[in-house]
Order: C-alpha cells, then sequence, then structure tokens
C-alpha cells in the first residue's frame, strides 16, 4: 500500500524540489539576476569640509649653536635634555694663543702711546726752531730794508724760515700718524678680547638642548654646532597636505591634532602658517599647526596627524561619497527613476568631509534617490534589485 | 502513444533517481571546474577593468605591472598628461603582499591609488571611499576585513573604510587599496634595522661624511631613506583617440614601454594563467570521458536488467526503432536529470571554493549540449545490446 502513495506523492515532491531549486538557481544566481543595489535619498543637511594631513613634530625655532672662527672645543657644560636659560654659558673653546695675541698687541699699543709722545717732544722742537728762524728772519728784513745787510744775508734767513715750517708741519704729521697707530692697535686689541668673549657660547634664548653634536678636543669650521637647543614653546607640527585637498585653509583655522605616541587623544591646535612654495615632487602644500597649548614632553620628530577644519556649510545636497561613479571620464551617480529604471546623472561635487559625505553642486535636488552601494556593475538597462543592506 | 520509457522510470524511479543525483553530482563537478577555469580568466579581467585604464605605461622593456615588476619615477605622469589624446594619467603601486589582522597574516595585493583617478577601487558595497589622504583603505570583502577594523601594512595601521567586491588580483588574492603616498612608502620603505645600518654604513664612507661640508651628510641620508618611484601610470584615452596610437606615441617620445587593454590582456590572460589553464582544460576532458563511461554503463546495465521485457516486446512485434527510441529517452532523461541537479549544485556550492568560480550560462548551455551528445553516444551500446536480443528468450528458460 505504501510504495504506490511513495511513488505518488514523493516522486512529484522530488521533482518539484528540484525543479525549484533549479529555477531558484537560473533566476536568482548569475547573469540573468538582478543587480542588488541600496538606494539613498539626496538631502539638505549640515556638512563640514576638513582636511587631513601627516607631519613631524618640530620645534619652530632651533639655534644651533657653535663658535664663529675655526677652533677646538674645551669644555661642554650641559648635555642632551638639559634646560638652559638665556645668557648661560654652554660651551667653552680653546683660546689657544689668542691671550699671547692680545698680550702683543697691547704691547704694541703701548709702543704706540710712546710714539706719540716723541712725536710731540719732536713738535715742540721744530716749534722752537720756527720761533727763532722767524725772529732772525724779521731782524734781517728790516736791516736789508735799512741796506745794512746784504739782500742774500736776508734771502737765506728766510728760507731757514720755510724750512723750520715744513719742520714743524712733519712733526704734527708724525704725530698724529702715532695716534691713528695706537687707536688701530687699540682696535685690534679690543677685536681679539671680543674674539675671547666669543669662546664663551652661550645660549640665546632660554630652552632644551636638543643635540650634542661636538665633544671636547673636537676641532670645528666655522659655522659648525656644538650644540643645538630649542625652544620647546615653539613646538609645532610642520604638516604635509595634498594639494588636490588643500583648497579653503586658511591661517586661524582650529586643528586637531593626534601624536603617534598618543593616538587615542586628540590635541587641539591651529592652523599658524601655510607656506608659499609646495613640495613639487610629493605635490604637497606644507603647512605649521601650532599647538594651543603646547603639551609637555614633546619629542621632535615624531609623527603627527592633523585634521583641519577648511569649512562649514549649514544646508547642502549631501550624499555618500560611494555613490559617486565613473562613467566615460565623468563623474555622476546612478539616479532611480520614479519608473524604477536607472539613469546615470553627471554632477558637480562641492566640498568633501572626512566620514565621506560630499556636497552637491548641481545635478541633482533634494529628494532624488540615489543608487549607493551595487554588488554589480551597473548600466542603464540593468535588472536591479532595491535592497536593506548588501 | 504511451511513453515506454515514462512507464519504466515510473517502475524503477528511487533507482533511476539516486542515479540520477550521482550523475548530477559528476555534472556538478564538471561544470565547477569549467567555472573555476573562467573565474580564472575574469579574475585577470577583472584587475584590468578595475583599473579603468586604457593604456598602462610601464618601465621600458618590462611587461608589468602584473606580470614583472615594474618602476617608475612618480612625475612622470606629469609628462605623460602633456600629451595629445590624454584625458587622464594616474600613478599606481601594485604589490603582494601579508597583511596583520587580528594576529593572522593575510596575503593581499596592496594597491597605491590616487583619489577620483584611474586605479582607484570603482564601486563598494559598503563604506565610503577614502577621504584622508593617509592610514584609510578599503579592502576587497573576500580579504575578510570588517569595517573600521585595523590592519597593519608595514610599519603602519590603515583603517578599513569600505569594502568593495570583485576586485582581486589575477592570482585571485584580494585588494586592499591605500594613498598612493603610503603605498610607495610601504612598498620602498626598509625596516628599521636596515635603515640604521644603512646610516651607519654612508657615515663610514668618506666621501658622504666630509668635516668641512656640514650638512652633507644628513642631506645624502635623507635621499637614501625616500622613494619617488611607483609601478605604473594608467592613462585613460580622450574621446574620439585611439589608444593604440597614444601607446605607440609614448613608447616613441617618452622611452616608456605601453600596453593597450587588448596588450594587457594578452599578457594577463593569456600568457600568466595559460599552464594552469591548460591543466583545467586537461581534467575537463577526463571529466567529460568518465561521465561518458558511466552513463554508458549506467544504460548498458540497465538495459541488461529489462533483457527479457524488451524480448517480449519484440515478441508482440514492436519495433526496433521503438525500443532504440525508448532507452534513448531514458538515457537523455538521465542525463537532463543529471543536468538539472548538478547546474543547482555547481551554484549552491560555487561560493564555497576559496577562488572565484564563474558559472557561465554559455558553459551551462554547452555542458547540455554535451550532455545530449554523450547521453546519445552512451546509449549505443546498449541499444545495441537490446536489438540483438532474441525474441526466443522472453519464453525460454
Amino acid at each position: 500500500m505504501t510504495s504506490p502513495l511513495l511513488k505518488k506523492i514523493l516522486l512529484p515532491l522530488i521533482g518539484v524540489v528540484v525543479l525549484g531549486g533549479f529555477g531558484w538557481v537560473v533566476t536568482q544566481q548569475g547573469p540573468m539576476a538582478a543587480t542588488r543595489i541600496t538606494v539613498v535619498t539626496v538631502t539638505n543637511q549640515a556638512i563640514s569640509a576638513s582636511v587631513f594631513g601627516i607631519g613631524t613634530v618640530e620645534a619652530r625655532y632651533n639655534y644651533r649653536i657653535g663658535p664663529t672662527a675655526a677652533g677646538r672645543v674645551q669644555q661642554v657644560l650641559v648635555d642632551v635634555g638639559d634646560s638652559v636659560q638665556a645668557g648661560q654659558t654652554l660651551a667653552i673653546m680653546d683660546a689657544v694663543d689668542l691671550d699671547s695675541r692680545i698680550q702683543a698687541a697691547g704691547l704694541a699699543a703701548e709702543r704706540a702711546t710712546a710714539s706719540i709722545a716723541s712725536a710731540n717732544a719732536q713738535t715742540k722742537e721744530a716749534n722752537a726752531r720756527f720761533t727763532l728762524a722767524q725772529h732772525e728772519a724779521q731782524r734781517q728784513q728790516s736791516l736789508a730794508a735799512k741796506s745794512l745787510v746784504s739782500q742774500s744775508s736776508s734771502d737765506a734767513r728766510q728760507q731757514d724760515l720755510a724750512v723750520a715750517n715744513a719742520a714743524v708741519e712733519a712733526s704734527h704729521a708724525a704725530a698724529a700718524v702715532a695716534k691713528k697707530e695706537q687707536q688701530r692697535l687699540q682696535a685690534e686689541q679690543q677685536a681679539l678680547r671680543q674674539q675671547q668673549a666669543n669662546l664663551t657660547l652661550t645660549a640665546s634664548v632660554a630652552g632644551m638642548i636638543t643635540s650634542r653634536d661636538a665633544e671636547p678636543g673636537t676641532t670645528l669650521v666655522a659655522g659648525q654646532a656644538v650644540l643645538t637647543l630649542a625652544d620647546p614653546q615653539s613646538y609645532w607640527v610642520k604638516a604635509r597636505i595634498d594639494q588636490s585637498l588643500a583648497l579653503g585653509l586658511q591661517a586661524g583655522q582650529t586643528a586637531s591634532i593626534t601624536l603617534r605616541s598618543a593616538p587615542q587623544q586628540a590635541l587641539p591646535g591651529k592652523l599658524v602658517r601655510i607656506e608659499p612654495l609646495s613640495d613639487s615632487v610629493t605635490e604637497e602644500r606644507i603647512v605649521g599647526i601650532a599647538f594651543t597649548p603646547v603639551p609637555a614632553a614633546l619629542s621632535s620628530g615624531e609623527l603627527a596627524e592633523v585634521t583641519l577644519q577648511t569649512g562649514q556649510k549649514d544646508s547642502a545636497l549631501v550624499i555618500p561619497n560611494a555613490a559617486i561613479q565613473q562613467q566615460t571620464g565623468q563623474s555622476g551617480v546612478w539616479k532611480l527613476t520614479p519608473d524604477n529604471s536607472l539613469q546615470f546623472t553627471p554632477v558637480q561635487t562641492g566640498i568633501h568631509s572626512l566620514d565621506g559625505q560630499i556636497e552637491i553642486l548641481s545635478g541633482l535636488q533634494a529628494d532624488d534617490t540615489i543608487v549607493v552601494y551595487t554588488s554589480s556593475a551597473l548600466s542603464a538597462d540593468s535588472k536591479i534589485k532595491v535592497v536593506e543592506k548588501l | 502513444m504511451i511513453s515506454l520509457a515514462a512507464r519504466d522510470i515510473a517502475h524503477s524511479w528511487s533507482k533511476y533517481v539516486l542515479t540520477g543525483i550521482g550523475l548530477g553530482l559528476l555534472i556538478g563537478v564538471t561544470l565547477s571546474m569549467a567555472g573555476i577555469f573562467r573565474g580564472m580568466v575574469d579574475d585577470a579581467q577583472v584587475l584590468l577593468r578595475n583599473s579603468q585604464a586604457d593604456v598602462w605605461v610601464v618601465q621600458k622593456d618590462t611587461q608589468g605591472p602584473y606580470a614583472e615588476s615594474s618602476s617608475l619615477p612618480d612625475d612622470v605622469y606629469r609628462s605623460i598628461l602633456g600629451m595629445p589624446g590624454v584625458q587622464q594619467a594616474a600613478n599606481v603601486t601594485y604589490f603582494t603582499m601579508q597583511v596583520q589582522h587580528q594576529g593572522k597574516d593575510t596575503r593581499v595585493m596592496v594597491v597605491g591609488f590616487e583619489s577620483g583617478q584611474p586605479g582607484a577601487p570603482p564601486s563598494l558595497i559598503a563604506g565610503r571611499h577614502v577621504t584622508r589622504s593617509h592610514y584609510e583603505a578599503v579592502a576587497d570583502v573576500k580579504a575578510g576585513f570588517k569595517l573600521g577594523e585595523k590592519i597593519r601594512i608595514r610599519r603602519n595601521e590603515y583603517t578599513i573604510v569600505g569594502l568593495s567586491q570583485r576586485t582581486v588580483s589575477s592570482g585571485g588574492d584580494p585588494m586592499v587599496f591605500i594613498p598612493l603616498a603610503d603605498a610607495q612608502v610601504a612598498q620602498f620603505q626598509k625596516d628599521n634595522d636596515a635603515i640604521v645600518s644603512g646610516r651607519e654604513r654612508t657615515a663610514a664612507n668618506p666621501a658622504f661624511n666630509r668635516p668641512n661640508v656640514p650638512g652633507l651628510l644628513e642631506a645624502v641620508q635623507m635621499s637614501q631613506t625616500t622613494s619617488h618611484n611607483v609601478n605604473a601610470v594608467l592613462v585613460q584615452v580622450r574621446a574620439g583617440w585611439d589608444a593604440a596610437q597614444l601607446a605607440a606615441d609614448i613608447q616613441r617620445w617618452k622611452h616608456l614601454q605601453a600596453y593597450t587593454y587588448a596588450d594587457m590582456e594578452e599578457i594577463s590572460v593569456k600568457k600568466l594563467i595559460a599552464t594552469s589553464a591548460k591543466q583545467i582544460g586537461l581534467f575537463l576532458v577526463i571529466l567529460t570521458i568518465v561521465s561518458t563511461a558511466i552513463v554508458s554503463f549506467i544504460i548498458y546495465t540497465m538495459t541488461l536488467g529489462k533483457i527479457r521485457e524488451i524480448a517480449v516486446l519484440k515478441l508482440i512485434g514492436t519495433r526496433n526503432s521503438t525500443i532504440s527510441w525508448m532507452i534513448l529517452q531514458e538515457s537523455l532523461g538521465l542525463g537532463l536529470v543529471g543536468f538539472i541537479i548538478g547546474k543547482t549544485v555547481a551554484t549552491l556550492w560555487a561560493p564555497v571554493f576559496p577562488k572565484y568560480v564563474l558559472l557561465l550560462p554559455l558553459d551551462a548551455v554547452l555542458g547540455l549540449l554535451v550532455i545530449v551528445v554523450v547521453c546519445t553516444l552512451a546509449s549505443v551500446m546498449a541499444i545495441r545490446a537490446a536489438l540483438k536480443v532474441d525474441p526466443a528468450e522472453a519464453i525460454g528458460g
């Protein structure tokens, strides 16, 4: 009894199951199946544009402290990490022969002083001779006028007077030369003293020693640094922003800085500088973002991420950026028409927010329905099925 | 006219259905095998389609960037952008690597792309496109990463912000798209030990470490740690311009290798997967032969099992063609049942395969035709046996 019953029910049942499965396979899977899509309605909402960049923590002001002339380091008094006050002695250069040269210059100056005295004495002598020659010349002249002496004798006295006059002038010049020589030697001594003072390397500002580049005994050329001093209050982030995102950057914009050492914590900052020169190789703008306030214990050279608020619109047509597709070189979205067919609509986009929203300037209207995600590439005659989630 | 085949099937339906299922599974395997081959070809093509390029510009005399390594300076694209007929040109890097994710390594192809340019992920199935110029990634859903998860590529952590589908390398590895600048660093950056020892090596070289040239050593070291290379430049051709002509122009004037879509397809599809394709093709042939043999045996056994009945039919004067048609009908029916089951199971288990299995309707139709031919051939032996039956056997011992 059971066998025919089985035959009557089971056989068609198996047939139905198999054919049903086959039918499902043919219509729901593979190329004949409808492309599943999710849609979103275009709405007016607030959107804030931000840009993102990475940079490194750096001291805005770095002071590389070193000698102004070639020399050897005698002493380095501070080490990396030390805080120093303005004017504090940091290192001393070896004087070598400077003291002897100062002494030599001093002695030469003294000699010049003696030369001045000698010149002055010569002047007095010349003046005395001049006075005598003058009297003699006048007397001879008056006697010659009365024809008591010969004219030639009077002329000889006149010549003596001229010679005495020249001697006076020569002695004046010698005194001036000695004076100048004295001044020159004094200046030279002053320069050497200045140089001696420069051998003491002092901190130009209060700050922290960030690098110690030379040790005692090292010989340096002029301009080479012994120590690098950074002003901890001048720490900022020198960040690089992709040129394509750099629109709308303005000094004063608020920023959020995340240090690599503290990824969970966002520090407040402010855009203080947009460098006029872009990096032409990496195609990035270089900006400086100051910490407000500067946190303690920053490490120079640390990687930091910065996010800058560049704009805000209270009401704009906003869509998710995943909806933007490229078709034959045009950016646009797939719009769902009221009769449930697809239409590619080119759009113009405005500001982008970091959470993936994008402003639409033209091409769409509020309450348009557009495709966001698709299970495969779409074309105008694609068979579609709208689903909640792919 | 009543169908003898239908009656016979109805009589021994359980045996028939079980045989059909067995054959169906075999056909399912065959169709899957074809699907695996199609999937391989499609993987290679999808890579080309996803890059949305008309011309690939790579290092001179290489077959890059997919078949061979290729390295170009990253400012080459500017000179290409200036050529007539170029709509867009963008840098791109490709490299296959292990990505750390939840303590495990996942093999992926990391793509460095420029936002909104050729090479970027074409469409998403969840999440959003990359908006930050660093440390965000869009991953293929097959890689198993979830939205919001962090993955580590070399030194940096990347947040998965979007998921794409069918974005794979020609080897079937899922792609992870990261911003170009990050990809350049990840591809060419050495590990810390190598950088430190490299610095020491440079410092030990008197040519770079001259005491009277302050700053020289630092400059040399900086130049050693930065990379401005990419693997290829993807070019989109302006409407109305010929891609092949543009590729020839680039080759001639820029001294770089340029491939059109057809060239690239040749390299990716024909050269890269040629051996695997032959392997699978051979396997398909063997499977077809095995299927034919199995169908023949089944039909032959079924016919031999009914030898008495056939003798009776002959005795009552049934024509040979009717008997042949009956056996052929049974054979074709078996093939049809097998095909329906095979196609269904192949579709059902296709997503389980680790690599993409693409079941084309054309392949299914071809498969059906092959099954009809195979079943017809397979019934020949049984028909011959049936026709040779002596009607006397019906009444004999």
